[in-house]
């Protein structure tokens, strides 16, 4: 039975609201870092108080109401008579409850209300532009997204991430004053710096849910949640800019990746690959939100781009009945057209794979030697592991013997050096 | 974790909605839905027709008694349902309170989403009904 009072109600609370309110404080003080310290602020007043008053009404006005008061007692605090200041208490001194200047504006009319409805898919949108802002590090991004719009506490990422805590909030804390020192403005970027600005956002969530998805050991249960803590995001942006295809590309991958989850790990807790996991315990509603935004994607007419073609790909293989009846030819155009978008050598790895199934092995060795030859993957276990798979179908065991010893020699999961290792004994068993 | 919200009413509530202004309760439960949707939790929404369109099958005879329409002696009826994919029980139950669906009479019901992976995957059964929900798009 749910305690209503209890602390798991605060959390439940603030993972719905916090993004809200810390968005509504950032515009309201017009400042980003400050907003997520009152907010903060105002979470801890609410896991002293409901548990012992109950939770009240309306715990998001609650929230904001106790944010701002914070905030002008840090003005007040500061003794800061400057304009801002000063706006704000002739405005607040009148106590409208719900209304609040905007001092970034300048121009307040006191009709401004803290908490506008047509405001606050703005204030989100916001919060994830700043969270994700190029200037901060990849880390940094990821863990002030997580806290300020997800709404996890620093204790959840640290978990997540297999981090002490104490990092966490020094990478938080770190990460503000980089946003204030550059003088990161609290606003949704401009129509024409949108696009460019959209990368870094993509990629931390991208960043998130690989994490959450890369999980087969240790605190796996969390990690999945990190997965879907993505997912949410990606719908939550992909509703805030609709028209975006990369959006709807990346909340395609997402769904289409995360359809697999059910069936990537066995009961022995092992990571099961693609041609061997049970298709039938493939979520079948992840695949159809997931086709659905690729389709979404597809339709703006400006091409899939780096998270859609990969979104491409992996609706080739949720559709397909098996791995033999996969389009595979589809699959080597996808990896082309990526390579040619994001050139990268584990691209090309995958589309040896993919042409190993689509034309047999030979043509996907002269692709595999050719990343040999360059010295790309050098220190990488997929590299000797593919080719090992190649040479083994092409009867060349002994040869494929040495590449998978190396390929597990590199391997520093164990759980997937013990799938090479069975490799390995398959190929004894096959060459005796 | 899924959670299913299931709405309930009963006969005086529903009768309050008939009588409320039609644009008026789109309105609020357009407003209640699309807060879900931007929190990127709705996973699935569905209204039930009239329960005096329903028909009942009531299994203390034998052989069972077929009735039409309301539940006969339960007085509370199914409205209609959202599938919630949320972090714990209390942020499913932090949702329902916000539903606009509120007064004497109405109540909202929540149950986890069972998964066909909780179930002995050994018995033939489960396997069956594995293939159907796959060959159907509905695991």
């Amino acid at each position: 039975m749910a305690d209503p009072t209890g602390r798991d109600a605060v959390a439940a609370v603030w993972r719905i609201e916090s993004a809200r309110i810390t968005g509504a404080l950032a515009r309201w003080t017009g400042d980003f870092a400050l907003a997520e310290d009152l907010a903060q602020e105002a979470l801890a007043e609410a896991l002293v108080t409901w548990p012992r008053d109950g939770v009240p009404r309306h715990p998001a006005g609650w929230l904001l109401t106790v944010g701002r008061r914070r905030a002008i007692d840090a003005f007040r605090r500061r003794r800061a008579l400057d304009e801002r200041y000063a706006a704000l208490a002739h405005q607040l001194g009148e106590g409208g409850a719900a209304t609040g200047g905007d001092p970034a504006g300048g121009h307040a009319t006191g009709g401004d209300v803290l908490w506008d409805p047509d405001r606050v898919d703005d204030d989100v949108l916001a919060l994830m532009f700043v969270s994700c802002h190029p200037v901060l590090s990849r880390e940094a991004g990821v863990a002030l997204t997580l806290r300020v719009v997800g709404g996890l506490t620093s204790d959840e990422i640290a978990r997540a991430f297999l981090v002490p805590t104490a990092t966490v909030q020094a990478r938080i804390t770190r990460a503000k004053k980089t946003l204030q020192a550059s003088g990161v403005p609290f606003a949704v970027p401009p129509a024409e710096e949108r696009r460019e600005r959209l990368g870094p956002v993509l990629n931390v969530l991208y960043l998130i849910f690989t994490e959450g998805s890369s999980a087969s050991a240790g605190g796996a249960v969390l990690r999945l949640d990190l997965a879907s803590e993505a997912q949410r995001l990606a719908r939550v942006l992909s509703r805030l800019i609709p028209g975006e295809p990369e959006v709807n590309g990346l909340l395609a991958l997402l769904e289409l990746t995360a359809a697999r989850f059910p069936a990537r790990v066995g009961p022995d807790g092992d990571p099961v690959l693609l041609e061997r996991q049970d298709r039938r315990r493939w979520d079948r509603s992840a695949i159809r939100r997931g086709r659905a935004a690729l389709s979404r994607a597809a339709r703006s007419g400006r091409g899939l781009g780096f998270y859609g073609l990969q979104a491409a790909i992996a609706e080739c293989h949720a559709v397909a009945p098996s791995v033999e009846a996969t389009d595979w030819d589809r699959i080597v155009l996808l990896y082309e057209a990526l390579g040619s978008l994001a050139p990268s050598p584990v691209v090309d790895l995958n589309r040896a794979v993919a042409l190993s199934m689509a034309r047999g092995p030979t043509e996907a060795l002269a692709v595999v030697d050719g990343l040999v030859a360059e010295g790309s993957l050098a220190h990488s276990r997929l590299l000797p592991a593919v080719r090992g798979e190649l040479l083994t179908r092409l009867g060349r065991l002994a040869e494929a013997r040495g590449e998978l010893e190396r390929a597990a020699a590199l391997c520093g999961n164990e759980r997937e050096r013990a799938v090479l290792e069975r490799k390995l004994a398959d190929l004894d068993e096959g060459a005796g | 974790m899924k959670y299913m919200l299931i709405m309930r009413a009963d006969d005086e509530a529903l009768a309050t909605m008939v009588n409320a202004d039609f644009d008026e309760v789109m309105g609020t439960v357009g407003r209640y839905n699309d807060e879900m949707i931007r929190a990127g939790v709705l996973v699935a929404a569905e209204g039930l027709d009239s329960a005096a369109d329903g028909v009942v099958v009531d299994y203390s005879t034998e052989p069972p008694l077929v009735t039409d329409g309301p539940y006969g002696e339960t007085k509370e009826l199914f409205g209609g349902f959202y599938i919630l994919n949320v972090a714990s029980k209390e942020e499913a139950v932090e949702w329902a309170k916000r539903s606009p669906m509120t007064g004497a009479g109405f109540k909202t019901e929540i149950r986890r989403i069972t998964s066909i992976d909780e179930f002995p995957q050994d018995n033939e059964w489960i396997r069956k009904e594995r293939t159907w929900r796959e060959a159907t798009g509905q695991l």
